[in-house]
C-alpha cells in the first residue's frame, strides 16, 4: 500500500444528551477541531466521507444532511452506513486513488433521540427473526453466554473491565461516564440479560467525530503531526447468528491478520503498544483482544486481572475508558481511531500511555460483531 | 436576524429552554417472504414442519432455510424435514421489559441447533425456570395452535424431558 496517514483529528464531547446540538452542529464542531488540529482549512480538503445510519438518524438519506456542516459543498461527498471505521477505509482508498490528496470523514450519532431496542430489533431478519423481540442487548447477551461457557471467563472478570474503562474515562474529559466503581458495583446493578448487568453494558450518547487523511505528498505539506496508516482491513461473518459460532469471532481473526502483514507486525502481542477496542459490552473487550490476537484464547481475562491492560500495564486497553464510557454508536470506531492518533502523539493529556509506537484501533459493524474493520496505526513512517 | 436575536446568541443561550420535536418514523411496509421462506412458514402452518434446505455442495443443512449456500454460492435444493428436537448452543434471559419484547419478562431467548441441521435458529424457550437453563440442554418445538404461516407458529420450545 501507498503511504497515508491520519493528519487531524477532532471529536465532540460524549454526552448522554445533548439537547442543544443538532446532528449538524455536532459535525460542525468535530470538522473544525480536525481542520485546526491540521492546520488547515476546509478548502484544503479534496474530498468527504460522511458515515451515518438511517434509522438512527430518523431520516432517509440521512448522510447527505450533514453534508454543508462537513464542508462538503462544491466537493466529491460520498457515504457509508455503518461504524466510523469502515467510512474511513473507504476514505482512505480515496486518499490513495490519485484522485484526492486529502479525505474529510465524518461520523455522528445521536443514540438520545430514539429508542436502541426498537432500532437494533429492525436490524434482525423480518421474515425469520424480528417479531421474537430480540435487541442488541439481548443478542450480544447470548453472545456473552456463549463465549462464557466456551473459554471459562467469569462474571467477575467482566466486571473488571467496566472498572477499569469507567476508572480510564475519569483521566479523559470528553468523556461520558467517569466512574468509581467495583466489581461488587457492577455484579449488583440491575440484570438486563443474562450474563450482562447495567453496568456490563455501554450507555446511550450522543458525538461527531472528524479525521483527515491524506496521502504522502500532502501529509507532508501541513503542520499537523502525522500518524501513519500502517495496515487496515475489514471482515465480515455471516448474518444469520446460528451459521456462526458466536462464542468466536473468525472475522476479526482475519482482518486483524491482514492488518498486521500489511503492517508488517509478525508478534501483535510485543509489537503493539497500545489498542482502543470496541467495547460496547464488557465482554467484548475481553473477546475482541483475543481475535486481535493481543493474547491468547481464553487468557484475557486472567491478564485483565493482573493488570495487563490498565493504562500503565503491558498493553493499555481503551485508555480513553472505551465505550462503556461513552456509546454513540456510527462514531465509536471513529473515536477509537482519533484515540490511537491521540496516543501516537503523545496528546493523550492524563490517560496518556507510555510512549506507544504502535496501536490499534478496532470498529464493529452488524450484531454481534457481525463485521470487524482494524486499523494499525504507527508513529514513524 | 435581528439585533435581539444576536443579544441571545451573545449571551451563550444560558437560561433558554431546548426546543425538542416530537416525531417518528412510521411506514408500513410488506416483505414479500419470498418462495423458499413461503413454503418454510406453510410447512409450519399446515403441517406443523420445520423444513430445512441442504446445499448439495458442501452438504450443510440451514435453517432457517434460504435459496443460496452462502458459503459455496450455488443454490440449496433439497428440502429436508426436520424432527424438531435439538440443542441448546446459547440463551439470554431477557429481564429488562425493553421496547422491542412484546411477551412479559423474563424471557428466555436461544439459539436451537435442531437435529439434522447444520445451522442453529433463533426461538423461546418456555416451560423451564430461568435458573434451570443451560448450554447444551436438548429441546423440542411446541406449535401454537392458531398457527398464521409466521415464525410464531412454533410457540416456543420447551425442555425434552430427561429419560
Amino acid at each position: 500500500m501507498d503511504k497515508a496517514a491520519i493528519i487531524g483529528v477532532g471529536m465532540t464531547s460524549i454526552e448522554g444528551n445533548k439537547v442543544r446540538d443538532t446532528f449538524a452542529d455536532m459535525a460542525w464542531e468535530a470538522v473544525n477541531k480536525a481542520l485546526d488540529d491540521a492546520g488547515m482549512n476546509i478548502n484544503d480538503i479534496d474530498n468527504v466521507i460522511t458515515t451515518s445510519n438511517d434509522f438512527w438518524d430518523g431520516r432517509t438519506i440521512s448522510c447527505m444532511a450533514v453534508g454543508d456542516a462537513s464542508g462538503a459543498a462544491h466537493k466529491n461527498v460520498s457515504c457509508v452506513e455503518g461504524d466510523g471505521t469502515f467510512g474511513a477505509f473507504y476514505g482512505l482508498t480515496r486518499a490513495l486513488s490519485g484522485s484526492y490528496g486529502t479525505t474529510l470523514v465524518t461520523a455522528h450519532t445521536k443514540g438520545s433521540q430514539s429508542v436502541s431496542s426498537l432500532i437494533t430489533n429492525a436490524a434482525f431478519d423480518p421474515i425469520y427473526e424480528r417479531s421474537l423481540g430480540m435487541d442488541m442487548i439481548s443478542a450480544c447477551a447470548m453472545q456473552a453466554n456463549a463465549y462464557m461457557n466456551r473459554t471459562g471467563i467469569t462474571s467477575e472478570q467482566l466486571a473488571l473491565v467496566s472498572v477499569k474503562n469507567h476508572g480510564n474515562a475519569k483521566k479523559n474529559p470528553l468523556s461520558q461516564m467517569p466512574l468509581d466503581i467495583t466489581v461488587n458495583d457492577v455484579l449488583k446493578s440491575e440484570m438486563i440479560s443474562d450474563p450482562l448487568h447495567k453496568l456490563d453494558c455501554s450507555p446511550v450518547s450522543d458525538a461527531c467525530c472528524a479525521i483527515i487523511i491524506a496521502n504522502e505528498e500532502r501529509a507532508a505539506k501541513h503542520k499537523g503531526k502525522p500518524v501513519w496508516i500502517k495496515g487496515v482491513s475489514f471482515c465480515s461473518d455471516a448474518f444469520f447468528f446460528g451459521d456462526r459460532d458466536l462464542s468466536r469471532a473468525p472475522a476479526l481473526e482475519q482482518a486483524a491478520k491482514k492488518a498486521y502483514a500489511m503492517a508488517g507486525i509478525k508478534n501483535p502481542m510485543k509489537e503493539i503498544d497500545t489498542a482502543e477496542v470496541y467495547d460496547a459490552f464488557t465482554y467484548q473487550e475481553l473477546m475482541w483482544l483475543e481475535g486481535l490476537g493481543l493474547c491468547a484464547d481464553g487468557e484475557s481475562g486472567r491478564l485483565l486481572e493482573k493488570g495487563e491492560f490498565a493504562i500503565d500495564g503491558r498493553l493499555p486497553v481503551n485508555a480513553s475508558g472505551g465505550l462503556l464510557s461513552g456509546h454513540p454508536v456510527i462514531a465509536a470506531g471513529l473515536i477509537r481511531i482519533a484515540e490511537i492518533v491521540k496516543q501516537l502523539r503523545g496528546e493523550a493529556g492524563k490517560y496518556q500511555t507510555k510512549n506507544p509506537k504502535t496501536g490499534v484501533a478496532h470498529g464493529v459493524n452488524g450484531l454481534c460483531g457481525q463485521s470487524h474493520c482494524v486499523w494499525v496505526l504507527g508513529k514513524d513512517k | 436576524m435581528g439585533t435581539k436575536d444576536n443579544a441571545v446568541l451573545d449571551q451563550g443561550f444560558d437560561g433558554i429552554e431546548p426546543m425538542v420535536f416530537e416525531s417518528q418514523i412510521s411506514v408500513p411496509y410488506s416483505w414479500w417472504a419470498g418462495d423458499t421462506a413461503t413454503y418454510f412458514l406453510k410447512g409450519l402452518r399446515d403441517e406443523k414442519k420445520i423444513r430445512a434446505l441442504k446445499c448439495t455442495s458442501c452438504g450443510k443443512t440451514y435453517i432457517p432455510p434460504r435459496k443460496t449456500c452462502p458459503v459455496c454460492f450455488v443454490p440449496n435444493t433439497e428440502w429436508k424435514d426436520l424432527s424438531g428436537t435439538g440443542t441448546v448452543q446459547s440463551f439470554t434471559i431477557a429481564r429488562r421489559q425493553l421496547a422491542a419484547i412484546s411477551k412479559k419478562v423474563p424471557v428466555i431467548y436461544a439459539l436451537i441447533k435442531l437435529d439434522g441441521a447444520d445451522t442453529a435458529m433463533l426461538h423461546y424457550i418456555e416451560g423451564i425456570s430461568p435458573e434451570k437453563m443451560k448450554i447444551g440442554m436438548k429441546v423440542q418445538a411446541e406449535f401454537a395452535e392458531d398457527r398464521k404461516g409466521t415464525i410464531q407458529d412454533i410457540a416456543f420450545f420447551k425442555p425434552v424431558k430427561e429419560v
